[in-house]
């Protein structure tokens, strides 16, 4: 396959699939949202990012896919040896960089299977038509989608579990190397929530770097992260391990942030 | 390059030196008076009374005045066009003169080479002799017509007359009354009782230049229980040198017929393109009209359904795309007559780079047509900040017990839309192709998969470049 995108950043990826992010600072609509967040996520591991609302997760998961209304003021992206804010949304997703979306929009008129078809040869490269089919129904049959999902148009009329589940029909269709889930468990009842993480430890894989974010430690106890941070006004106050995630459970944002010397709201 | 293929729609002499129609047709007059439309009847051999309607509509033509409701028409230059060419006038355009964009968008839309060449106008004949000649056949078993308008005068002078401007009256309005003063081609169908043709039928079997003329006039006939579904158009680009097409179409769909009528018309950016097209449906008959508008420099076009009996069911789905220096003023007429008639109008129109979309719609509903059902819906998609949509819905509703929806919708190529589908891969164009394609994808669905094909292939051209 004769590759027709590519840029110069997207040559020089190497295949470490480390996500470095180095003191970012991001404003949006003039007014500073993350304020010098470190954090380092390598392949084959799971972090958890928690916060309370408004404490900037989201604006991170944008920001790292490439949502332009997201101001990079300052420090820097690195993804597999390439600094991520000198490229475009798809150029980050061609290198592997997958968000699944907390409120994925519609686009009217587009088949899922045909949206898929053009991500899957934009991301992956061409396949044929009866491998990408056979393809895209087993994984729908994982997920438990009817095959008449696959004529619907892309989350128009959608459930909230079915647009969660949608997402992560693509990110199984993609096979990322970085895949971020920005609340995927928000609106999900139980049922539908353990088939999704079902599918995401399916997907699993020591090449993978998987950025969780949620609000609940709940998602949590179907995918165990190695590592869990605390986000806060902007900046990752607290780190450490699955363990983080159960003491935030039982005491809370206001008691915990209070712990860790951080000034609540 | 994708410039050239933006191009495409823009003027055709200026960018690409085009040669003036005077080099090549000799002596043959322009402008429009009595003793030219005698000269066209005569030349055709026409029986008397169509040169009395000829001359009477030109009379109908003169007395009205230019429609200044709608688009802007000051551009048209009357008196410098060739009313009417014989065939053998108009193939002397060589291939080397056809514009190279043109041709490379034959290229990209794959367009057989033959047909390359009659739709520039470079052959007067589209070579598809055979596919249309086992056709015509089993059309000919089936005791259906389907000729060119000049050769069913000739050959079915009482049929033809017996509906002949029984739907559009030669002083419908100024350009009706043109074309009836000048017409030349166009396509004639009866279809018998109860018969149902089951493949499209396409203009362009018909093996005729004239068909593509400026001036043709298309009459169908669907006898009870009948059904046929005409195509004309293509979506490739049809360069025409003339300024000026204004065709007419009428139709008649008896009881418990169905016509659907699908155009696809791409006309090169220099055309006035000013079309009355007007069906009517009796008892229990469908009509639908399946319209597609890409091309032209201006638009003026509002296929009308009247709805005469009880039963009687019409549909009019359209999409319009208005590119630089374009104005489709396009929409639908529905003319509720009898009760119990039921009517859809689907109207999806696409402005980018200073185009200009106008859905202008009519919906009558006479007096005494109580239980009535009408829906509208009219969706405009704005590319750009610069490009233009507005809507025009008129109504006249005289009756009481009626059921009437209408919507309508502007909306613009959402930035969430578009870094959704670049999340996931696409590029800004792709993206943005992705998302038009998926706004007129309700009425593409409805047509031949051939066309629908070509219509994803043509929206994916007309984007290019246009996404900084």
């Amino acid at each position: 396959m004769i590759e027709t995108q590519v840029a110069s950043p997207l040559a020089e990826a190497t295949d470490d699939n480390t996500l470095i992010v180095d003191d970012l600072h991001v404003d949006v609509g003039g007014k500073e949202i993350l304020a010098g967040v470190h954090l380092e996520v390598r392949a084959g591991e799971i972090h958890a990012l928690l916060g309370p609302n408004g404490s900037g997760k989201s604006t991170l998961a944008y920001t790292i896919a490439g949502h332009p209304k997201y101001e990079v003021t300052q420090g820097r992206i690195l993804w597999r040896g390439v600094n991520l804010l000198e490229l475009s949304a798809d150029e980050r997703a061609k290198l592997g960089v997958f968000l699944a979306f907390q409120y994925p929009t519609a686009i009217p008129g587009v088949s899922v299977a045909n949206f898929l078809r053009l991500a899957v040869k934009s991301v992956l490269g061409d396949t044929p038509a009866v491998e990408f089919r056979r393809r895209m129904r087993a994984t729908m049959n994982d997920l438990r989608m009817d095959d008449k999902f696959a004529t619907r148009y892309l989350n128009e009329g959608f459930s909230g579990g079915e647009k969660k589940r949608a997402e992560i029909l693509q990110l199984a269709m993609l096979k990322p190397r970085l895949a971020i889930l920005d609340e995927t468990d928000s609106g999900l009842d139980i049922d539908a929530m353990r088939i999704v993480a079902d599918g995401v430890n399916r997907l699993k894989n020591p090449q993978m770097g998987v950025m969780i974010i949620t609000h609940y430690n709940r998602f949590l106890n179907y995918i165990k992260p190695d590592r869990v941070h605390i986000l806060h006004q902007g900046r990752i106050v607290q780190s450490g391990g699955q363990e983080l995630a159960e003491h935030l459970e039982r005491v809370g944002y206001d008691a915990l942030l209070k712990e860790v010397g951080s000034r609540g709201n | 390059m994708a410039i050239d293929h933006l191009t495409i729609n823009e003027n055709y002499t200026e960018k690409f030196g085009f040669h003036d129609a005077a080099d090549y047709v000799g002596d043959a007059p322009r402008g429009l008076n009595p003793d030219i439309v005698k000269q066209i009847s005569d030349r055709k051999g026409e029986p008397t009374w169509m040169t009395e309607f000829r001359l009477q509509s030109l009379r109908y033509y003169n007395q009205r005045p230019m429609p200044a409701w709608g688009a802007d028409l000051s551009g048209i230059d009357f008196d410098s066009i060739y009313y009417y060419l014989k065939p053998s006038q108009k193939k002397a355009r060589s291939w080397e003169d056809v514009p190279d964009a043109i041709k490379k968008t034959f290229d990209r839309l794959g367009i057989p080479e033959a047909e390359r060449k009659f739709l520039a106008g470079v052959s007067a004949q589209y070579e598809s002799e055979v596919v249309y000649h086992s056709i015509r056949k089993d059309l000919e078993e089936k005791g259906v017509i389907f000729t060119d308008t000049d050769t069913a005068l000739r050959e079915h002078p009482d049929l033809f007359r017996q509906y002949w401007a029984t739907v559009i009256p030669s002083n419908d309005n100024k350009f009706a009354a043109l074309n009836s003063a000048v017409w030349s081609g166009g396509s004639f169908i009866w279809v018998p009782p109860g018969v149902h043709i089951e493949i499209p039928l396409q203009a362009y079997f018909r093996i005729n230049v004239e068909n593509m003329g400026q001036f043709e006039r298309t009459l169908i006939i669907c006898e009870p229980g009948s059904y046929v579904h005409y195509v004309e158009g293509c979506t490739a680009p049809t360069y025409s040198s003339d300024s000026l097409h204004s065709a007419v179409v009428e139709i008649i769909v008896k009881e418990g017929a169905r016509c659907r009528y699908t155009t696809i018309q791409n006309w090169s950016n220099n055309v006035y393109n000013l079309v009355t097209k007007r069906a009517q449906a009796f008892r229990e008959a469908t009509m639908e009209w399946v319209d597609c508008n890409l091309g032209s420099k201006v638009t003026m076009k509002y296929p009308a359904i009247y709805l005469m009996e009880p039963g009687a069911k019409g549909e009019t789905l359209s999409v319009a795309f208005a590119g630089p220096g374009q104005h489709q003023d396009a929409g639908a007429k529905m003319v509720h007559v009898a009760p119990h008639t039921s009517s859809q109008i689907i109207s999806k129109s696409i402005s980018k780079a200073g185009g200009r979309t106008s859905y202008r719609g009519h919906l009558a509903i006479y007096r005494d047509a109580e239980n009535v059902s009408a829906n509208v819906s009219c969706d405009a998609l704005l590319i750009d900040d610069r490009s233009r949509s507005d809507t025009y819905p008129y109504m006249d509703i005289e009756a009481e017990r009626v059921a009437i929806s209408h919507e309508a919708t502007v909306s613009k190529v959402g930035e969430e839309q578009l870094f959704y589908l670049q999340s996931r891969g696409l590029g800004a164009e792709e993206a943005t192709t992705m998302i038009v394609n998926g706004f007129i994808e309700p009425v593409v669905k409805e047509l031949p998969m051939e066309y629908a094909v070509e219509m994803n292939r043509l929206i994916q051209l007309e984007m290019e470049g246009s996404v900084g």
